[in-house]
């Protein structure tokens, strides 16, 4: 809660829309307790007395009424109105939307046809022909301005409620013997509230100026009861003559929609989840880098070649080290695993190369990146961008989130193509089924103009790789692209990947958290953990004698087919957070050979050959790593 | 012998394309009538690939679906109707997104006290009492009670739906891909976790998993599903080491192990059959080795072969 108002404080146009808010409703709270003259005593005599004059601060209108008095208790009463009417059609038009939403099918299509027809009529419309079927009144009124807001509500909470009703939670409460009635008041109101909220807040003052609206047309508040529109409309006749017997209610009613709305739109920023998440701030185009101290030269090894790459996360004054350090490196035609477990910074690594961590909050804070030797840290965002795809280009998890939905594959193609070379559109039909060929796509003349929707999802992946391959890039950056798949399907993807590689001599870097993956395809892998490598070297070594005891405990807790049924060997705890990463080693705290000095100080990536461990009392021997 | 759990063909059909009234345009089947039984204190696995209605038969068993056809008995008792709070006292499900399954705004403590307050009448000593019973049993502290589920790792939330699930008492659980949202550490956790909470409280667990090695390693018998069939059903040790459907094998060899090269046991691309227009014979037939013509005529019948029971006329190994 406090975390919401200080959210809302940081917006000055809600907080002063919510400072002049308070002072006009406290005002009209207070209004019987103070000094007015009675806003209903006629006095003809006095008519129209300009503002300022003695005892009439705002002066009189037609009737001779004290205009101040008549505002501060019509104030009072269009807010109550329009307060009123928001919480009656929040009330129903969320309980509608809920019911709809939550049972679905055929009650939802009848209600929600029902609510369609009452929104196919103009809302004044339809206010004012419930008003002419109920009688002019105030009351009524109230139910009118209520009435033609309700479908807004059920629509829109509605849509949220079919979202909740088919998480996972309402199916355990189902299970967990709650009634329909029970799940919709303890499961899905709560998480309704707040988009009720958001919604009230931002229509309050629309209603407010509907209700005004009616009364103005003097089918709302009666004489001599006096409302913010009933005063307007009264001072029509003589808005040439007296013209500040209609300033005075409009100026108020200004005021107080506009701050409403000032202060519904920041409740609204506020309570937003995906405001919040930050979706309105916009990455830049590459990563920030900041780097302190020297640059490591380049010391030629590799096509692409990582140099102790250091990427954070600046969130607040939290500080999360992602990467720590990494050095690595790729020939052309190998095949580099990076095996890691969420968290170990095998994905920010990946995305460091081209500088595509989104900042803010990321920043690359050391090391380098180079590329045939050229340093990419810090390169001028032209340069990347010419870069990316046409000499590293990148394979994602989920093809179906990084293929454009309402574009052809072959458009996407062709448009990947054209970033980086000019080529007409029958050129780039060939090259784009030529592509697809080259992935294995099955009848590609036809599938080119597939949208993504009707391919499978093994299927989208070859349009994902086939996309990498476009520009004929040297390196590839694959980031877990099976684990979304089937096995059969995962089985095609590898050997496809493999041939390629072979085939056009391809640099791939291939991140994955599964050893079996790693075995078929790699030729070296590096294992991460807290953001650092701890081991690196060449497969098969790796695998059969792995020395850091992180590996291989990893190993170990990973079934393999083919081993029976049996107990794992699990790891206890969880990998560090990396904005609290421990000192010295920081596999340290979960590992069964620690001693003292693990923890004292920093380890270095030692070892022997091209096998590197990082680690004081690494495995010798593969019995021991066994046991 | 009584059956912890005992289906007789069960089936689900989907309409497709529904209209406010009258009949809806198609329909599809996701589970085609099928029969399975699990033993008490036993577990099944169920493997099969993204589309084949493992979570589909899973929402049936614990009555969150209703079946269009067939039977379901637990532990000797036929529940015919689709009433979850009936089923749930006999069966229960753990999610497979951890984090999804635990409401956002309620206290792991509310949550727990659920099943606790609608299956079993419970008051709050009792219930207090019970909880940290459960809470003790899954390596949880007590002190997560009045935590959010947003505070958790998905490791912990995970333990936190087994607990939920444990609170209804029933002595069979659905493992609906319970460990594949959580890192491969955490995995071995959960899993072991799993297996102890079996031996110490007498349990019957249906696993449903993609991933077969971890099947594999939990499983008493495994049973493969293919388009809403069941193909090849039998002891774990013998199911992928001698698969005698040709989609066992295609699945066995499929998978990726250390120390084995690297090949796509199918060479074109693999496409499920269309589901609103299924093959006559064999769901299989199209991607089939050893189709024949009679395959794509008839479809084959679960029999046995050894100790499995296989659908295909002509199994592996058998020639």
């Amino acid at each position: 809660m406090s975390a919401f108002l200080k959210l809302l404080a940081r917006n000055r146009l809600a907080l002063a829309g919510g400072v002049v808010l308070s002072v006009v409703v406290l005002l009209a709270i207070i209004t019987p307790l103070l000094p007015l003259a009675d806003p209903n005593v006629t006095n003809t005599a006095a008519r129209f007395t300009k503002p300022f004059s003695e005892g009439a601060l705002l002066g009189t209108d037609h009737l001779g009424r004290d205009l101040l008095s008549r505002l501060m208790w019509g104030t009072r009463l269009s807010l109550a109105v329009g307060f009123a009417a928001a919480v009656v059609a929040a009330t129903l038009g969320a309980a509608i939307g809920i019911i709809a939403g939550y049972y679905g099918g055929r009650t939802d299509n009848l209600i929600m046809r029902g609510v369609d027809l009452l929104m196919a009529f103009p809302y004044i419309l339809l206010a004012l022909a419930i008003v002419a079927a109920l009688g002019p009144g105030l009351f009524n009124a109230l139910i009118a301005v209520a009435a033609v807001n309700v479908p807004f509500f059920a629509r829109n909470i509605r849509g949220i409620t079919v979202g909740i009703a088919h998480k996972e939670f309402v199916d355990a409460a189902k299970l967990a013997g709650l009634t329909h009635r029970q799940i919709i008041l303890k499961e899905i109101l709560p998480n309704v509230v707040p988009v009720i909220v958001i919604a009230m807040s931002t229509t309050i003052g629309w209603m407010i100026l509907e209700t005004a609206g009616l009364s103005f047309l003097g089918l709302g508040s009666q004489p001599p009861q006096a409302d913010l529109g009933s005063m307007l409309g009264e001072a029509r006749s003589a808005m040439i003559a007296n013209p500040h017997t209609s300033v005075v209610p409009g100026v108020m009613i200004l005021i107080i929609v506009m701050s409403i709305n000032l202060l519904g739109d920041g409740v609204r920023d506020a309570l937003d989840p995906r405001l919040k998440s930050g979706a309105l701030s916009r990455p830049m185009a590459a990563t920030r880098v900041e780097r302190s101290g020297d640059i490591p030269e380049t010391e030629g090894k590799g096509l692409l070649e990582l140099q102790n790459l250091q990427t954070q996360f600046h969130v607040g004054n939290r500080i999360y080290k992602a990467v720590g350090g990494v050095s690595l490196n790729v020939e052309k035609g190998e095949c580099l695993g990076i095996i890691g477990e969420s968290g170990s910074g095998k994905s920010v690594t990946a995305l460091s190369v081209m500088g595509l961590v989104a900042s803010p909050p990321g920043v690359i804070t050391g090391g380098a990146v180079r590329y045939e030797g050229e340093d990419l840290v810090g390169a001028p965002y032209g340069r990347l961008r010419d870069m990316r795809g046409r000499n590293v280009a990148y394979i994602f998890q989920d093809p179906l989130a990084t293929l454009h939905p309402l574009y052809r594959v072959g458009d996407q193609l062709i448009e990947a193509i054209r970033a980086h070379r000019p080529i007409s559109e029958a050129e780039g039909r060939t090259k784009a089924i030529e592509l697809l060929k080259s992935v294995r796509i099955p009848n590609p003349e036809k599938r080119v103009s597939d949208y993504p929707h009707e391919m499978s999802g093994g299927m989208r992946q070859r349009v994902g790789i086939a996309m990498a391959l476009a520009n004929d890039p040297d390196v590839i950056i694959a980031d877990e692209p099976t684990t979304a798949l089937d096995v059969t399907v995962q089985a095609q993807i590898l050997s496809l990947l493999d041939e390629l590689r072979r085939s056009r001599g391809l640099a791939i870097v291939f991140i994955t958290h599964d050893f079996g993956v790693v075995a078929q395809l790699c030729d070296r892998v590096a294992v991460m953990y807290g953001g650092r490598i701890v081991e690196e070297g060449p497969t098969t070594d790796i695998l059969d004698r792995p020395a850091h005891p992180y590996t291989a405990r990893l190993m170990a807790c990973v079934p393999e087919l083919g081993g029976g049924k049996r107990r794992l060997e699990a790891i206890p705890g969880l990998p560090p957070a990396v904005d609290r990463l421990p000192q010295g080693c920081a596999f340290a705290a979960r590992c069964d050979r620690v001693q003292e000095s693990c923890q004292a100080a920093d380890v270095p990536l030692g070892g022997e050959g091209l096998h590197a461990v990082r680690c004081l009392f690494p495995f010798t021997s593969p019995q021991e790593a066994a046991e | 012998m009584t059956y912890a759990l005992k289906l007789t063909d069960l089936s689900k059909t989907f309409p497709v394309g529904r209209r406010l009234f009258g009949k809806p345009k198609a329909s599809v089947k996701a589970v085609q009538p099928l029969s399975l039984t699990v033993a008490k204190g036993e577990t099944l696995g169920i493997v099969g690939e993204s589309g084949c209605g493992k979570s589909t038969l899973a929402r049936m068993l614990v009555g969150l679906l209703e079946p269009t056809t067939g039977e379901i008995e637990i532990d000797g008792e036929a529940l015919d109707n689709a009433d979850p709070a009936a089923f749930g006292k006999r069966i229960q499900y753990v999610f497979q997104d951890p984090i999804s399954s635990l409401n956002p705004r309620r206290t792991i403590r509310q949550i727990m006290e659920s099943p606790l307050i609608h299956l079993h009448g419970m008051d709050k000593a009792a219930r207090d009492k019970r909880i940290k019973e459960i809470f003790d049993s899954v390596n949880l502290r007590h002190e997560f009670l009045d935590r959010y589920p947003h505070e958790f790792s998905g490791g912990q939330a995970q333990r936190i739906g087994i607990a939920r699930a444990l609170a209804a008492e029933a002595k069979t659980l659905i493992l609906d891909e319970p460990v594949s949202a959580l890192d491969v550490s955490v995995q071995a956790q959960v899993l072991n976790l799993l297996a102890d909470l079996k031996t110490e409280l007498d349990l019957t667990y249906l696993f449903i998993s993609h991933d077969l090695a971890v099947v594999e390693a939990v499983s008493d018998r495994i049973a493969v599903l293919y388009f809403g069939s069941v193909v090849e059903v039998g002891p774990a040790e013998e199911v992928f080491a001698n698969p005698r459907h040709p989609y066992t094998r295609l699945l066995a060899e499929s998978a990726p192990v250390v120390g084995r090269a690297l090949s796509a046991p199918e060479a074109k691309e693999s496409e499920l059959p269309d589901p609103l227009n299924p093959p006559s014979g064999c769901a299989f037939a199209a991607r089939c080795p050893n189709a024949q013509a009679k395959c794509r005529e008839m479809a084959p019948e679960l029999t046995d072969h050894g100790a499995a029971q296989v659908a295909c006329f002509f199994p592996v190994g058998a020639d």
